[in-house]
């Protein structure tokens, strides 16, 4: 599967997650969650960045607690917890969260 | 995030068998591995040409090789005692979703290769060549299964058809169509260590990170130690444990239970997975090869217990195979059980006296148990018979007051998968997810309106992400499913007497 913006052709797997973790734009993230019907404001940015980072550093998508931690730090702690993550990404953050971010989909029993 | 195209199946007045509807779920199949998931385990990377001679010769490995599969192959009388058993069948009402049904999609093949009046009387005993159709129906139909063996309980003859599901895939596998899901996951265990493919720095940072919340909660300092060489117990467990909620509640109910019993304990990198989707795809060399990551790892570091911890089908593979797949284990202590179930090692202390619980710090919930299948169904726990229902259970009424069982032909033996084992907890499935956790869904509804159930505890990872994602569904919430050690965890007395 692909999809295209401004004539560039992204490579993506069957769900739409980013093939290329190289080709990820805001663009890209934009893109994605328009599709979605999702508007992304600065909190959602928060986590996106947060992801991005932390994916650079470690080659895995944080923790649930690990990005709860993260967020209540950046955003203020009552919203470190995973009710406010399903807020700003009702599909699972760890999934939804992750697709507008450029990284793989999570695998394993979760 | 694709939009869903089905319904989610109403409550049911009196739950009936549903009529039949035909191809109801014919359109229902998983994403197929690509080369890079097929290659790493051993399959081709895609359709070989020569499959179907392939698959006939594969099938006729398999009937010399598991004696199993040829008796439940021959012995079916189409009594029809299954056909209403299987959570699939309720929640999809497909034909094909029958179990019998289910197994004759291979019968039927093998009774025309591999049987006298197959071969000269098709016909007249219900036998069909393998064509593209055949194979796609096996593909579509043998991912409708969770292995769970809960139609195998009813079966008079005893019929396992998790075997007969394990075949069909692994035939598949070896013509090069595998399960993206399953596939991946191995490879990625192969490979990293485990399911999610979480590296040991991000392990090491995610379990340091636990240690501080622990500390901030509770004031005490729990470990949760990696690597520890000469530690006396080797923690096994789903590496959901570590990713996600409510599986890391669990984990952090275990730590505690350690911290206060003073044993030393670890987890380690290189065995960072106890679930095993080796047997998912019923291929033994992958299942070996999975398993064998513990037994090095607990040589390794010099352990002399190995537990563990909350998965389904891990306890299967380790309580009923490990012996035979990666055994002996004379390096470890004998006077403990080899393995031990977390369930198991909190309940001994708990019988010891060694591990002190409120069971007013559960005072807001009313807690039911969900029995997962591969626990009940294939495997047991401590000493006595029926140990896999009645120690979690007396786990959990040592950690709460209240505690209410769901209608008996749900429970034990005859406990209903949650829909998502067996391989098929992926999102490309969520239909038949949604569909298949409609008996479990009921079950549970009950109790809530007759009992007041506010939670219900699990001792699978699977079990777990899949209630979370199925209970919207049916207008409950997705909070409602516990680790059973978060019970724990919420009731230990921290900083008691050992």
């Amino acid at each position: 599967m692909a999809f295209e913006i401004e004539g560039k052709t992204y490579e993506t797997d069957e769900e739409g997650y980013l093939a290329n973790l190289s080709d990820w734009s805001p663009e890209v993230a934009d893109f994605m969650a328009k599709e979605d019907d999702c508007d992304l404001t600065d909190n959602h940015w928060e986590v996106i960045n947060f992801l991005r980072e932390y994916y650079e550093e470690y080659q895995i998508a944080p923790a649930v607690r690990v990005l709860t931690k993260a967020i209540g730090k950046r955003l203020g702690k009552e919203k470190g917890n995973s009710k406010y993550l399903y807020e700003l990404f009702p599909y699972g953050p760890a999934k939804q969260a992750c697709k507008y971010a450029g990284l793989p989909k999570p695998t394993g029993c979760v | 995030m694709a939009k869903e195209q089905f319904e989610t199946p109403k409550f049911r007045d009196i739950p009936i068998v549903p009529a039949i509807d035909p191809g109801a779920m014919a359109h229902s199949k998983p994403f197929i591995a690509k080369p890079e998931h097929q290659e790493p385990l051993g399959f081709p990377g895609e359709l070989v040409e020569n499959w179907k001679e392939k698959a006939i010769d594969k099938m006729g490995e398999l009937l010399g090789k598991y004696r199993s599969l040829q008796v439940f192959l021959d012995a079916c009388v189409k009594c029809g005692a299954c056909t209403d058993k299987c959570h699939y069948y309720i929640g999809t009402a497909d034909p094909k979703n029958m179990p019998v049904a289910r197994q004759d999609l291979l019968r039927k093949v093998y009774r025309r290769y591999f049987t006298l009046p197959g071969k000269y009387f098709p016909k007249l005993v219900g036998a069909v060549d393998l064509t593209e159709e055949v194979l796609e129906d096996w593909y579509r139909y043998y991912h409708q299964c969770s292995e769970c063996r809960r139609c195998s309980v009813y079966c008079p003859y005893g019929i396992d058809t998790a075997e007969i599901t394990m075949a069909g895939r692994e035939i598949l596998d070896h013509v090069g169509i595998g399960q993206k899901y399953s596939n991946e996951i191995i490879a990625k265990v192969h490979k990293i260590g485990n399911n999610l493919g979480l590296p040991e720095p991000a392990l090491a940072d995610t379990l340091e990170g636990l240690e501080e919340e622990v500390k901030e909660d509770t004031d005490v300092d729990v470990k949760y130690p990696l690597d520890q060489e000469g530690a006396e117990v080797l923690l096994v467990t789903p590496s959901a444990d570590f990713f996600a909620e409510p599986h890391v509640d669990g984990l952090i109910g275990y730590g505690k239970v350690f911290h206060q019993a003073g044993i030393s304990w670890t987890l380690s990198s290189y065995a960072s997975e106890a679930a095993n989707f080796g047997i998912f795809i019923g291929n033994y060399e992958n299942m070996q090869k999975v398993a064998m990551r513990i037994r090095q790892a607990a040589l390794d570091l010099g352990v002399k217990r190995i537990v563990v911890g909350e998965c389904g089908h891990a306890w299967r593979v380790a309580y009923s195979f490990w012996n035979t797949l990666i055994g002996p284990f004379d390096f470890l202590d004998p006077n403990y059980p080899v393995p031990q179930h977390i369930c198991e090692f909190t309940y001994d202390l708990l019988q010891k006296g060694a591990l002190r619980l409120d069971k007013e710090a559960n005072d807001d919930k009313v807690v039911t148990f969900h029995d997962s299948c591969n626990v009940s169904r294939a495997s047991r726990m401590g000493p006595m018979p029926g140990g896999q229902f009645i120690i979690p259970r007396e786990v959990i009424k040592a950690a709460c007051n209240r505690y209410v069982d769901m209608a008996p032909e749900t429970i034990h033996e005859n406990t209903f998968c949650c829909g998502g084992g067996g391989g098929l907890l992926t999102d490309d499935l969520m239909e038949l997810r949604v569909k298949g956790a409609l008996p479990r869904m009921e079950a549970l509804k009950q109790v809530i309106d007759e009992d007041g159930v506010t939670h219900m505890a699990a001792i699978c990872a699977i079990c777990k992400s899949q209630f979370t994602k199925v209970l919207p569904y049916y207008g409950m919430g997705m909070d409602m499913i516990v680790s059973l050690h978060q019970l724990v965890g919420e009731a230990v007395v921290l900083g008691a007497e050992h």
